[in-house]
């Protein structure tokens, strides 16, 4: 691990704490099998922080964002969020759930509902709020991420860019706390990804607490207070966007840049 | 080879006709439900209950039908305080044979539905059974509803295990004409297997109704 340079958290330049600690991760552990996907994790995302995890494929960046919600689980270590410990499966871990959205590299919209019922049926089945209440949040949301006038249609006739918009309302629709995004632009054209990117720019600027698995660098100068380099399962550097993409201090970040910014 | 013979016991085949459709009905309706339920236990977090779930399905479907319905009516009474006989023995029988396939065909339904919806509906804070029944289920009927349609047609057949078990169904029914004109007993069966027809050709026709109707846009 001699090229392991976490930052110390303490460290002026590197982040910027905008609130108190809202997601807490510490010595995360998890396997997959005999593989070790996940390796002592320590994480702290401030409430309103944006931190964009970046790495290479099976570095476990996406795990970890997975685990936030306890779509994956873990085998040792904690997490917290806004204080409370993540519960075991049930009815307290779906209200936990509801708090910390999440937007799908997939979309995964429900396929046999329209646009607008995606965005109203969490709030009426998981919040109680009441249906009429629901759809007029539903349309505000939609507006807000510039698909109001496909709100009747169903998700397969939406390009990819509307569907990951839809997504991110849906996601809203609960108030979250925080929003997890695991490469959110990673299944999309090329074309479409700037209208998403713009979105999560917007809700960074509204103050969202924002944790996003993706390799846009822009989307990382533009919006994030804090870059997470993972390799191999650890959290191998952390520093602000522009130190980290112009002076990264270890060797796998700077191999890992050097790959992908080769073109 | 007289076919009148049909017509001369029109109501004891009819008799026997009802009687194998009531119980492809009621069999069919338990199986549905019972069969539901086991799935969405064999489908559930607790691994207890997806145990439960996997022992009765294979139980059940992998034992012949006949033995089913000689622990109903023969093994049953001797350690449980109930008792069936003829209708409702088959009933039950039928209902507990016809409901693990049903399970098997439910469940082979919900995996067919990708997991990231559900994944998405446990993200917004649905619960285990919001996220079956508001979005996995919806979007399973369509892969469903053919397997499920075999299962029924095979159920209605299945009715006639019931005759070796004082219940006066269709086949029951076509051997006592049959033992009462040995010389028409080929006509008899005939008149039997059309019986039959008429339950399980219309039971594939609306198959391919439902289909059209729960088929959505993608």
């Amino acid at each position: 691990m001699a090229d392991s340079v976490t930052a110390d958290p303490a460290a002026p330049s590197a982040t910027r704490p905008t609130g108190d600690p809202l997601l807490v991760l510490s010595g995360v552990n998890k396997h997959f099998g005999s593989l070790h996907v996940l390796r002592d994790i320590d994480l702290t995302v401030h409430r309103g922080e944006v931190v964009v995890v970046i790495g290479p494929s099976g570095s476990g960046k996406s795990t970890l964002c997975r685990t936030i919600n306890r779509l994956e689980t873990i085998d040792s270590g904690t997490i917290t969020i806004d204080g409370e410990p993540i519960p075991a499966e049930g009815r307290a871990l779906a209200r936990l759930r509801a708090d910390v959205g999440m937007v799908f590299q997939s979309f995964n919209l429900f396929a046999h509902k329209t646009v607008l019922e995606n965005v109203t049926l969490g709030q009426v089945k998981a919040k109680k709020v009441k249906p009429a209440q629901a759809r007029t949040t539903a349309m505000e949301l939609l507006e807000r991420v510039g698909v109001a006038n496909q709100a009747e249609k169903y998700p397969a006739q939406l390009s990819g860019g509307q569907q990951q918009r839809v997504a991110i309302a849906r996601a809203l629709a609960m108030k979250p706390k925080a929003l997890l995004f695991d490469e959110p632009t990673s299944a999309l054209d090329p074309e479409m990804i700037n209208e998403v990117l713009d979105v999560m720019v917007g809700l960074a600027r509204d103050g969202m607490t924002m944790v996003v698995v993706t390799h846009e660098m822009g989307f990382a100068r533009r919006a994030a207070q804090r870059v997470v380099f993972m390799d191999a399962g650890q959290v191998v550097e952390e520093a602000d966007p522009e130190t980290f993409f112009t002076a990264p201090r270890s060797e796998r970040a700077r191999d890992f840049l050097s790959k992908i910014l080769t073109h | 080879m007289d076919p009148s013979v049909i017509a001369d016991n029109m109501p004891a085949f009819l008799a026997g006709f009802r009687l194998s459709l009531q119980l492809t009905l009621v069999a069919g309706a338990g199986a549905l439900v019972v069969g539901a339920l086991v799935a969405m236990l064999r489908v559930s977090p607790l691994g207890s209950l997806r145990a439960f779930g996997a022992v009765y399905t294979e139980l059940l479907r992998n034992t012949p039908l006949t033995l089913v319905f000689f622990f109903t009516v023969y093994v049953l009474p001797q350690f449980t305080p109930f008792r069936f006989f003829g209708y409702a023995a088959a009933v039950l029988a039928l209902t507990l044979y016809t409901s693990a396939f049903v399970a098997e065909a439910v469940r082979s339904g919900i995996n067919s539905v990708g997991v990231g919806q559900a994944e998405a509906a446990r993200a917004i804070g649905l619960t285990f059974g919001q996220t079956l029944t508001s979005v996995v289920l919806p979007q399973a009927v369509r892969s469903v509803i053919p397997p499920l349609i075999n299962v029924i047609i095979a159920l209605a057949k299945n009715t006639s295990v019931a005759a070796g078990f004082a219940v006066v169904e269709l086949m029951a029914t076509g051997r006592r004409l049959a033992q009462g004109n040995p010389g028409e007993s080929i006509m008899v069966l005939v008149g039997v297997a059309l019986f039959y027809l008429v339950i399980t050709i219309p039971a594939g026709q609306l198959a391919g109704a439902l289909e059209r109707r729960v088929a959505f846009a993608r």
